[in-house]
């Protein structure tokens, strides 16, 4: 029997590492992801998981042990947070051109500097292009769920690809909430055990893992890390519906929210989606037609669900916790660029929100529908959410 | 029991090389020397080595997709995290053993190989790190005293008047002017932890080394002096011959530090003056024309002089001292 428990997101993505029991965790702590790396080290000293950890000196050790152990056979996971994601991300590109499966719980934090160590999608979007399978969690239950999701998927023998569990700083990983923890043998039945092809510890079979690359093939390799994130679009609806089997929770490439005949759509990832249904549900009261579209994948980008889910709407109004300084924020761009092809275009605007950590409140999200509903948005004017002019 | 030419000259002929012909290091290079003599060594004693590299001369020359030179496992990660990734295999293969998910029984020891950039500079804090954390595994530096694989940049183990291009030899300046980090220390300080100097031009002391080394329940660290005979300007047949002279003017001591006691392993009967080594490496030689060099040579001729009476010293008052 599943049990529900008031645990915070931190400890909630810690009971999935515990119940996936993996071969090697290697770990460095940051803020706000220490309390993951606290609370598996606690499983481990207390015996309830034999899984050896590698208490590394920095994040970009972690990941390099990380990619050691893969490497070597071993099931492997890690987690880090904004800056450690940073010092990572040398070995972040490699890891996944090694087509290892490593599973890494990202803690959202904004990436300095300044520094500030609270909740923004900086980091996630910094290796937005680094080749991990990337998903979004809105809250502590998803942030479970998709750890034990990404572990399924990303040992898939066609994908073979590394994931990122996204969650907010701070707001997810801090905050306490009601929990439903799967019992443990169902998920490691889900899980399965890893069978790796070609382990570096197969010493009969000897292979060179990680070796120089010139032209003549380093453009074949790039091309078939890009087939493994095909393929892992093919297979996250399979993975999702085995998945709503054993928990009754339904994923998809998009969480929609009250879409079924919506004319004003806010795009947000993450915790301030629990905000924006709440500023959704307040609108259809007074009869405004309003919806919300909440990516769970980030990465492979669902762009044809993005585009079905948006053609033909009056406005789309798409939030980001993050700047991409010069250019359009990241997932506006991004569903901006899936809405190309869309037979009727609606109205678009782009709004910056919450960087740092800053609070983000119902009046706040009800901004973005009221310039849409008023006819003005403008595609091409970046607009900030409760910044102080 | 020690390895012996008669177990090497066994491997030789059943013709099972972990480290093949086919590389693509330069004639007369001394790398391939020290990855050929320490995985041999390590079968030799009946271990399956299992192999890491830095990103280097050794690695690119060795697996140029889709070939390589490593009939043994082996992996590269980058620069500076060879130590950080091979504590990641060493951590996954004490996991997949206690979890009885090991395919062999066969006992496996991990090497890994750097060269001086990666090791005694940007890869420091992740050995530090491996070995602090006490993983079991050998490292394994060839150290030719400077960022050969880009061409020829200065170290922390470039040594004063060698020519290098991030620090030439000017009108005001004799090249580099700082002294080779102390590596070995640095390591050995780290207390538990076999430590050691070795040489090209004594491939035995070096296999006895490597075989304490594997020996040793926890980190072991060789340090190799290993020429880059492009970047020495020396002739490509004289590799051994230099390191020769490198033991005998006290330049390159060979010594060991096991667990904080000190032991020399080979105390030549008569030195030969620091410059004698100076003289016989090309990269000195714009050195040797500046005005300075004399004032150069003598404060060298110091140093190894006093760092040998220090050696002495240490093996002395740290006899049977073992500090873990």
């Amino acid at each position: 029997m599943p049990t529900k428990l008031a645990i915070t997101g931190a400890a909630a993505v810690a009971h999935a590492m515990r119940q996936i029991n993996p071969d090697v965790v290697a770990a460095y702590p940051i803020t706000p992801q220490t309390p993951i790396v606290e609370y598996f080290a606690q499983f481990v000293a207390d015996g309830v998981v034999d899984t050896v950890m590698v208490p590394v000196e920095s994040e970009h050790s972690a990941m390099s042990a990380v990619v050691g152990s893969a490497a070597a056979g071993a099931r492997t996971m890690t987690a880090t947070a904004a800056n450690g994601l940073a010092l990572m991300f040398e070995i972040v590109y490699i890891a996944a051109s090694m087509r290892l499966p490593i599973v890494m719980p990202i803690v959202n934090r904004a990436l300095s500097g300044p520094i500030n160590i609270h909740g923004d999608h900086s980091d996630a979007y910094a290796v937005r292009d680094s080749g991990w399978i990337q998903l979004f969690s809105e809250n502590s239950q998803e942030a479970y769920d998709m750890t034990i999701i990404a572990t399924k998927l990303a040992e898939r023998e066609e994908v073979l690809t590394p994931a990122m569990v996204n969650l907010d700083g701070f707001i997810t990983s801090h905050g306490v909430e009601g929990v439903e923890i799967l019992d443990d043998e169902v998920v490691r039945e889900f899980v399965g055990q890893w069978e790796p092809k070609y382990p570096l510890l197969d010493i009969d079979n000897p292979i060179t893992h990680g070796p120089l690359d010139l032209f003549d093939y380093y453009f074949e390799h790039h091309r078939q890390q890009q087939e493994g994130l095909k393929n892992a679009y093919k297979a996250l609806p399979e993975v999702f519906a085995e998945y709503e089997k054993i928990s009754g929770r339904k994923y998809d490439f998009l969480d929609l929210y009250r879409m079924e005949d919506a004319e004003y759509v806010m795009v947000v990832m993450n915790s301030a989606a629990s905000t924006a249904k709440y500023v959704v549900d307040e609108l259809r009261e007074k009869g405004i037609k309003a919806g919300l579209v909440k990516p769970w994948v980030f990465t492979p980008f669902p762009k044809k669900e993005i585009l079905e889910a948006l053609d033909g709407r009056k406005a789309v109004m798409v939030l980001d916790r993050a700047m991409s300084f010069g250019k359009e924020a990241p997932l506006y761009s991004l569903v901006k660029s899936a809405l190309y092809e869309a037979k009727e275009r609606p109205m678009m605007g782009t709004y910056v929100y919450g960087l740092g950590g800053r609070d983000v409140t119902p009046t706040m999200l009800h901004v973005p529908f009221e310039d849409a509903i008023k006819g003005e948005l403008d595609p091409n004017e970046e607009r900030y959410l409760g910044l102080k002019e | 029991m020690p390895v012996n030419m008669k177990q090497l000259i066994n491997l030789v002929e059943k013709e099972d090389w972990p480290f093949t012909q086919g590389h693509r290091l330069c004639p007369g290079c001394n790398a391939p020397m020290v990855a050929k003599w320490a995985t041999m060594t390590a079968k030799a004693l009946g271990y399956e080595p299992v192999v890491g590299a830095a990103t280097g001369c050794l690695e690119v020359s060795t697996t140029i997709y889709p070939f390589t030179a490593w009939n043994i496992p082996y992996i590269h990660n980058a620069f500076e995290n060879v130590a950080a990734t091979i504590s990641g295999a060493e951590a996954a293969y004490r996991s997949l053993k206690n979890r009885g998910k090991l395919k062999t029984d066969k006992p496996i020891k991990f090497i890994a190989f750097g060269g001086d950039g990666g090791t005694y500079d940007i890869g420091l804090q992740s050995l530090s790190g491996a070995v602090e954390r006490g993983h079991d595994f050998l490292y394994i530096l060839y150290d030719n005293e400077g960022y050969m694989n880009t061409g020829n940049q200065r170290s922390g183990s470039t040594p004063p008047g060698a020519d290098a291009t991030t620090e030439p030899v000017g009108k005001v300046k004799t090249g580099k002017v700082q002294f080779k980090k102390n590596i070995v220390e640095i390591i050995g300080a780290h207390e538990n932890v076999y430590a050691a100097t070795a040489s090209t031009s004594d491939p035995f002391d070096f296999m006895a080394k490597v075989e304490k080394g594997l020996k040793h329940e926890g980190p072991a660290f060789i340090a190799v002096l290993a020429p880059c005979v492009r970047f020495w300007r020396i002739p490509e047949s004289t590799g051994p011959k230099v390191t020769k002279l490198a033991v005998e003017t006290k330049y390159w001591p060979l010594y060991e530090i096991d667990r904080g006691v000190y032991k020399i392993t080979r105390k030549p009967r008569n030195f030969k003056p620091i410059e004698e080594y100076i003289k016989s490496i090309g990269r000195f030689r714009k050195a040797l024309q500046h005005p300075e060099y004399k004032e150069m040579i003598e404060e060298m001729q110091k140093y190894v002089d006093t760092r040998w009476e220090r050696l002495l010293k240490l093996e002395e008052v740290t006899k049977g001292m073992y500090l873990r």
